[in-house]
Parts: structure tokens; C-alpha cells; sequence
């Protein structure tokens, strides 16, 4: 029995304690929800599902700037707003939980801002941060491969130093939105492979997409929508001081971007519109299936309570990977749930056709499902970095 | 924020709470009297009571750190009962709070004067407790063991859930108006109590399947070097830490505004809901995490799987709080719901 005991002691917090957003932040969300109130009301656009990736308004991403919502964390000599991580995660979660079009700006916003505080040069930060800012420069990001997905670190991109820079050749694949974008951060070999340390000789670029040499190509989601790019390099110059932070720390590096990208409230909003829209439709009909719909209810407001204290503690300086991991999983699932339980109590056949409204929402919610649980690292992989915090592995 | 000063003192508390329940593990049935003095001792048996009702004063986020270790260590003791229920009850009645382990139910009494008569079903620890109080549709009323025929019952985890007898006379100091309200916190403070219990519980048992995973050996090596058993225990911590979340983010609520304030009821229903849909899904991987031994009697495992499967039936099931929170959910329509989640009207 003391054996448990000791186990119980050294099971590591599974979730930090719970964050309360700030006063202030509830004059910020108002004002929030009157833009978009204002935005809705003006027709200038209509709530979708999984709006992260899919809608792309630069009209729309550029009011965000101009009202400061965007950048808000990056210091205002950067032009940003020296905003807590707690006041942009107000921003966005409105802004999700609305379904409004946030594409244009969704990776510049959330991860680049950071990273080129964190490990960019004052050049670098004073050449993208101010535009950032502004929702007028647009980012996307440069890590998958053909042969590396799940297992990053076997990226193939070779990048070779050459007079003044770097050579890159290689062939980058799911790259959302980089046939707007103006860059991406590229993650590339410089060091031959070494099969002792397989993380050691990597490093990351900042790769403008209209250089010389470099290739997008379509790849069509299977709605044949384009997000999805195959970004090809064939022996691009990157000068020197487009390398991003160290040669050789690639992977220190990516594994903190990557840091910002797993328990925002995009890895649980994703469908919340096509719930808003059930109510909508059960109230219609006059249908009162109140345990399944409150179930959905209680998980989500669950998630909301982890997803913040996560954003809490990184805001003290924490690094709650395991926490993260976790709510990326339950939160990927959730939005999958949302679908599930839509289609148990309405009968309403989803219709991709439709304008908008509980058929446009159901049909891409379902045609959308798919990519939730593979993105930012596959509900499996991260199970093996829960599993890891267990001390199982 | 998270609070720093806070922080700390919780993690005392923690330890403390800890140390308490870890010694007193064990695999027994009944009323753990021992257990039970060293609460007392601590000033844990009545963490949240005034200190004029012989409490500690502590915050329901206090009290959400000591029952969760209560949970995960399977404590034979009241404490919901006496600290959460009783004790409240009786002070905001004004009837003065008795020594010792108390228990509360709401119930029909036939009260008139001090002539009192009902039967009482499902009382937790009746036996064992020297005051059940009991909540009527207008009255508090206190009785001592003296006054009550008690008939063993017991739910899934063999704790008492008792059915008590009573008829006669009760002293005038022993009955009270019912406070306005009272009736409603009251089931409030239960499912708060059962929610944080069950946080603990499920965190038990977790902890005892990452162990055996360590140490049974199949195939030539410990099962949890197998993917298979790791994305099992990793879809139990997300459970665990998902109830563990909720659990917590309920006693926030209610630390800062009480159990009658709107968010309050809407965090403490979501956590009940949470915690026991949570239980079925660690238990089921506690158990097949365990094999056969998990499943017999003579293994500890049991203590903590029917602790889940009893407590997230007991003060509200996930089907009933969530059926309230759906009603809710509905009447305040598509435009009402995420103000309704994140509690900014
Ligand atoms: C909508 C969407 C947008 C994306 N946008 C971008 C982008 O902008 N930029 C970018 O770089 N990438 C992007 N990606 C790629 C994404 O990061 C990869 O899809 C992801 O890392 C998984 O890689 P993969 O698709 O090659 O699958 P694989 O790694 O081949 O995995 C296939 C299956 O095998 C499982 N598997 C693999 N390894 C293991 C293991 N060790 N243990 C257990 N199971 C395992 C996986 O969980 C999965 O189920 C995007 C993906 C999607 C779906």
C-alpha cells in the first residue's frame, strides 16, 4: 500500500491549478463581441466551422489590427501592444467561438510573434513584428514532409552554407495557406545526419515564399478546397540573417513553437459553431434532449477551465508540456463529439451547398473532422508524450 | 492568475493531507475512528466551518485539496457529511454544532413542535455519525443517536448509506426554521463534496495503474513498455486530469462567489457532470490495466474503482447535472450559450 502512496506522490500534476482571467479582460471581450456583432450584423461574413484553417479575409485580419487585437503580446517598440497571453486568449476564443474568419493571421498571430521574440534577431523582429501587428504580413508554417510527419526529425531538406548564406533544396508538404503567405519558417538539415542524436543538426529559416527557386503547388483537401501546399525548394538562397535563431538548435527551437500551438482554444472551438447552431435547431423543432446537449456543454466549459490554466502557467514561465499534450487530445476529440451528438438528435442531412446555418455547418464540420486529430501533432503522438510524463517511456 | 502565495499554501496543505490519509490507507470496512481523531486533531474534520462552529476557516479551494486526497486514499470517514453538510447546516440554522463525526440528508420529516417522525433512506454513515441533521421542507432539525432505529445499508463501495428510523421528541434547541436557499446550497454543497472526492479517486487509481504497469512483467518486460497499455493510461490521465480541472475550477468558483452565485451553480453542476462521467472511463482502464488481480478482493485496486462507480451516482448523476445544465443551455438559446460558458453575460 505505501507503494502507491509513493506513486501517487511522484504522478506529476496533470493540470496546473486553475487561472482566472484578469478584471480587465471582461471590458476587452466586450468590446470584442460588439465588433463582431457589428461585423454580423454588416453581413460581412458568415460563422463556419474550423475558421483557423479555412477562413481567409485579409479585409477582416487587417481590422484586427487596427483595433490592436493582433500582436498583442509583442512589445509596442515592435509595434504590438505589450498585451498578456491571457488578453490575446479572450481575443481569440471570441473570435473562434463566433466562427469568424481568422486564417490570414491565425500562424503569424499565435506562434511567429513569439518565436521572433524569443529567438529572432532585432533585424528580423523589426522587419515582420510591425506588419504582424497590423494583420498585413502573413506566415505559414515550413515543418512537414513527405517522409517526416509525426517523426519531425527526419525532415530531409538539406540546407547547404553558401557564400553570405544558405542553400536550400528539399520538399515541404501540408503547408496550410502558404499560397498567401509572404513566409514561412522553414526546418531543415544543415548537419548531416547523426543516428546517436537524430535532433542534433537541424536548423530553421525564415524563408520568404516569393524567392527565387521556391515552388507552391496545390494540394486539394478532399473537398478539393485549397489550404494544403506542397512548397518545393530548389536550391534557395537564405542570406544569413534570415537564419532563425541558431544553426544546429532547430529542434530546441521548433519544439517550443510548437509550445504555443497545442492547447489554445482553436484545439477545441473548431466545431463550436455547429453547436451554437444545434441550439438553434432544437428549439426549432422543440426537441429537449437536455442531457446530451449539457454533457456537451460541461465538457466544453472543462476544456475552457484546462485550456486556460495552461495559458496561465506559461504565462508564469511554465512549460506544462504534459498538461498541453492533454488538452490537445480531449479537446481534439470533443470537436469530433460535437458532430457526433449533433447527428444523434437532429435529423437535418448536413448540405455543403447550403449558404450557411446548421446543414452548411454540419456538412464542414464533418468534411473538416479529419484534420483535428492529425494537426500540430496526432492525438496518438501525443498520448506517447503523456504516456512519457507518466515515466512509462 | 495563477497565485503564487496561494500556490504554496495549498502545497502545504496538500502535503498534509497526504501524510493524513496515506497513513490510514487500508483495505478495511466501517468507520475509520482513528483516522478520524487525527482530522480532528489537524483541524481537518471541519476545514471550512467559522471558527465559532469549531472550524478552521479554510476556502472551499482548501477543502478541495484535503477531500481530494481523501478520495485517492479511499478514507473510511464523513467528511463531506460533517465539515460540507452538517456543520454548515447547522450553524446557518443556529443550532449549536456537536462534537464528533456528523452526517446530513435531505428528507421527509414529519415535524411538528418538537415531535418529530419519518424514515430517513440512504443516510451516509448513520451509524456511525453522533448527529444526523436532517433537511425537511421547512425545517433543520438535529438528531442524536439516541433518537434513531438504524437498519446497515451500503453502496457500491460497502460505505454506509444506512436508513435511520425516527420517532419521539427532540430537545426545542435541536429544531430551526429552514434558511431561505438552504435547501438549494445544500445540494449544491453535496455534489461540490461527491466532485472533489471522485477528482481524488479517479487520481488513485491512475496512480496505481502506472505503477503495476511498471512492475508486472509479460512478454519479457513491465506491460507498460507496451504502446498499447501507454495510450490507455495516457487516455486515463486525460480523464483524471480533465475531472482534476474541473474539480478545482468549481472550488475557484465557489472560493470567490459563494454557492449562490450563478457561475458558482453552473461550475459545480459542470464538475459533478465531469468528475462522474470521468470515474466509468478511468475505472475501465484501471481494471483492464490490472488484469485478473485487480478484480479480486484481496487487491487494493477495488478501493478506489467502487469509490468511482458509487460516487458518481450519489448527489446527482452526470445524466441529472448535465440535464440541468442542458436546460439551461437551451433557455439561454444560440446567443446565450458561450456567454453561459465563460460566464461573461
Ligand atoms: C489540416 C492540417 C493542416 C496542417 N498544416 C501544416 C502546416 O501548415 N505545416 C506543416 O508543416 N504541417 C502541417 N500539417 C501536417 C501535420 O503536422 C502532420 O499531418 C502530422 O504531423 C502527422 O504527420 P503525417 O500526416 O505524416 O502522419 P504520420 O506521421 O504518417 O502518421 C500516420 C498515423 O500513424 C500514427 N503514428 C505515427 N507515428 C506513430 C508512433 N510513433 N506511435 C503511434 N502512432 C504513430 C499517427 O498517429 C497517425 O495516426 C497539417 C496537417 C493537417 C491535417
Amino acid at each position: 500500500m505505501e507503494a502507491v502512496t509513493e506513486t501517487m506522490v511522484r504522478l506529476p500534476a496533470l493540470v496546473p491549478p486553475p487561472t482566472d482571467l484578469p478584471p480587465r479582460a471582461a471590458a476587452l471581450r466586450g468590446e470584442v463581441r460588439a465588433f463582431l456583432a457589428q461585423e454580423r450584423a454588416a453581413g460581412a461574413w458568415t460563422p463556419r466551422a474550423d475558421v483557423w484553417l479555412s477562413g481567409w479575409d485579409e479585409r477582416f485580419t487587417r481590422e484586427l489590427g487596427s483595433r490592436g487585437w493582433l500582436g498583442m503580446t509583442i512589445p509596442v517598440e515592435y509595434g504590438g501592444h505589450g498585451a498578456s497571453p491571457l488578453d490575446r486568449y479572450v481575443v481569440t476564443e471570441e473570435l473562434l467561438a463566433a466562427g469568424a474568419p481568422v486564417a490570414a493571421h491565425w500562424v503569424a498571430d499565435r506562434q511567429i510573434g513569439p518565436t521572433l521574440m524569443r529567438f529572432g534577431t532585432e533585424a528580423q523582429r523589426q522587419r515582420f513584428l510591425p506588419g504582424i501587428a497590423k494583420g498585413e504580413v502573413y506566415f505559414g508554417i515550413g515543418m512537414s514532409e513527405p517522409d517526416a510527419g509525426s517523426d519531425l526529425a527526419a525532415v530531409r531538406t538539406r540546407a547547404v552554407q553558401v557564400s553570405g548564406g544558405w542553400e536550400l533544396t528539399g520538399t515541404k508538404v501540408w503547408t496550410s495557406g502558404a499560397h498567401h503567405a509572404h513566409a514561412f519558417f522553414a526546418l531543415a538539415r544543415s548537419a548531416p545526419r547523426d543516428e546517436q542524436n537524430r535532433h542534433a543538426g537541424l536548423s530553421q529559416f525564415i524563408v520568404e515564399l516569393d524567392s527565387p527557386g521556391v515552388q507552391i503547388r496545390p494540394i486539394p483537401l478532399l473537398t478539393g478546397a485549397h489550404h494544403f501546399n506542397e512548397v518545393v525548394f530548389d536550391g534557395v538562397f537564405v542570406p544569413d540573417d534570415m537564419v532563425l535563431g541558431e544553426i544546429g538548435a532547430g529542434w530546441r527551437q521548433v519544439t517550443s513553437e510548437l509550445a504555443f500551438e497545442r492547447s489554445g482554444p482553436e484545439r477545441f472551438l473548431s466545431t463550436f459553431p455547429l453547436l451554437t447552431a444545434l441550439v438553434g435547431e432544437l428549439l426549432a423543432n422543440g426537441s429537449t434532449p437536455h442531457r446530451e446537449l449539457g454533457g456537451l456543454v460541461s465538457r466544453l466549459w472543462t476544456l475552457r477551465r484546462m485550456s486556460l490554466a495552461v495559458a496561465g502557467s506559461l504565462e508564469s514561465g511554465e512549460a506544462p508540456e504534459l498538461a498541453a499534450a492533454v488538452v490537445k487530445d480531449l479537446g481534439t476529440r470533443y470537436e469530433n463529439e460535437v458532430i457526433d451528438v449533433a447527428r444523434l438528435l437532429v435529423a437535418t442531412p448536413p448540405d455543403p451547398g447550403a449558404e450557411g446555418g446548421y446543414a452548411r455547418l454540419l456538412a464542414d464540420a464533418v468534411l473538416h473532422a479529419p484534420g483535428f486529430t492529425l494537426r500540430g501533432g496526432t492525438n496518438e503522438v501525443l498520448r506517447g508524450i503523456v504516456a512519457r510524463g507518466l515515466g512509462l517511456r | 492568475m495563477n497565485d503564487p502565495v496561494n500556490d504554496s499554501v495549498n502545497a502545504e496543505l496538500q502535503e498534509l493531507a497526504e501524510s493524513v490519509f496515506a497513513d490510514a490507507r487500508g483495505a478495511g470496512t466501517g468507520f475509520d475512528a482513528e483516522l478520524w481523531k487525527t482530522l480532528d486533531d489537524t483541524g481537518l474534520a471541519r476545514l471550512t466551518l467559522p471558527g465559532d462552529a469549531g472550524g478552521s476557516e479554510g476556502t472551499f479551494s482548501d477543502a478541495a485539496v484535503v477531500l481530494a486526497a481523501a478520495g485517492a486514499h479511499a478514507a473510511r470517514v464523513p467528511l463531506v457529511e460533517t465539515d460540507l453538510l452538517a456543520g454548515w447546516l447547522l450553524h446557518s440554522a443556529g443550532i449549536a454544532v456537536p462534537a464528533g463525526p456528523l452526517t446530513a440528508v435531505a428528507g421527509e420529516l414529519e415535524v411538528a413542535g418538537t415531535g418529530v417522525r419519518g424514515e430517513l433512506r440512504r443516510v451516509p454513515w448513520a451509524r456511525a455519525a453522533a448527529g444526523v441533521v436532517v433537511l425537511t421542507a421547512g425545517h433543520v432539525v438535529l438528531l442524536g443517536p439516541e433518537r434513531l432505529t438504524v437498519t446497515d445499508g451500503a453502496n457500491l463501495a460497502e460505505e454506509p448509506r444506512d436508513t435511520a428510523v425516527v420517532q419521539g421528541e427532540v430537545a426545542p434547541t435541536a429544531v430551526a426554521a429552514l434558511p431561505g436557499g438552504a435547501a438549494e446550497e445544500f445540494r449544491l454543497r453535496a455534489a461540490f463534496g461527491r466532485a472533489q472526492l471522485l477528482a481524488g479517486a479517479a487520481r488513485g487509481a491512475l496512480a496505481a495503474s502506472v505503477r503495476y504497469a511498471g512492475e508486472r512483467v509479460q512478454f519479457g518486460r513491465p506491460i507498460g513498455r507496451f504502446q498499447a497499455v501507454q495510450q490507455q493510461l495516457a487516455l486515463a490521465a486525460a480523464e483524471v486530469a480533465s475531472a482534476s480541472a474541473a474539480a478545482s475550477a468549481a472550488a475557484a468558483a465557489v472560493t470567490a462567489g459563494g454557492f449562490t452565485a450563478a457561475a458558482s451553480r453552473f461550475a459545480v453542476a459542470a464538475a459533478k457532470a465531469r468528475t462522474g462521467e470521468a470515474a466509468g472511463a478511468v475505472a475501465r482502464i484501471a481494471h483492464q490495466v490490472h488484469g485478473a488481480i485487480g478484480f479480486t478482493r484481496e487487491h487494493d485496486l477495488r478501493l478506489t474503482t467502487t469509490r468511482l462507480w458509487a460516487w458518481r451516482d450519489e448527489d446527482g448523476s452526470d445524466a441529472e447535472w448535465n440535464a440541468e445544465i442542458g436546460a439551461a443551455a437551451l433557455a439561454a438559446g444560440p446567443d446565450g450559450l458561450w456567454p453561459m460558458v465563460t460566464g461573461s453575460p
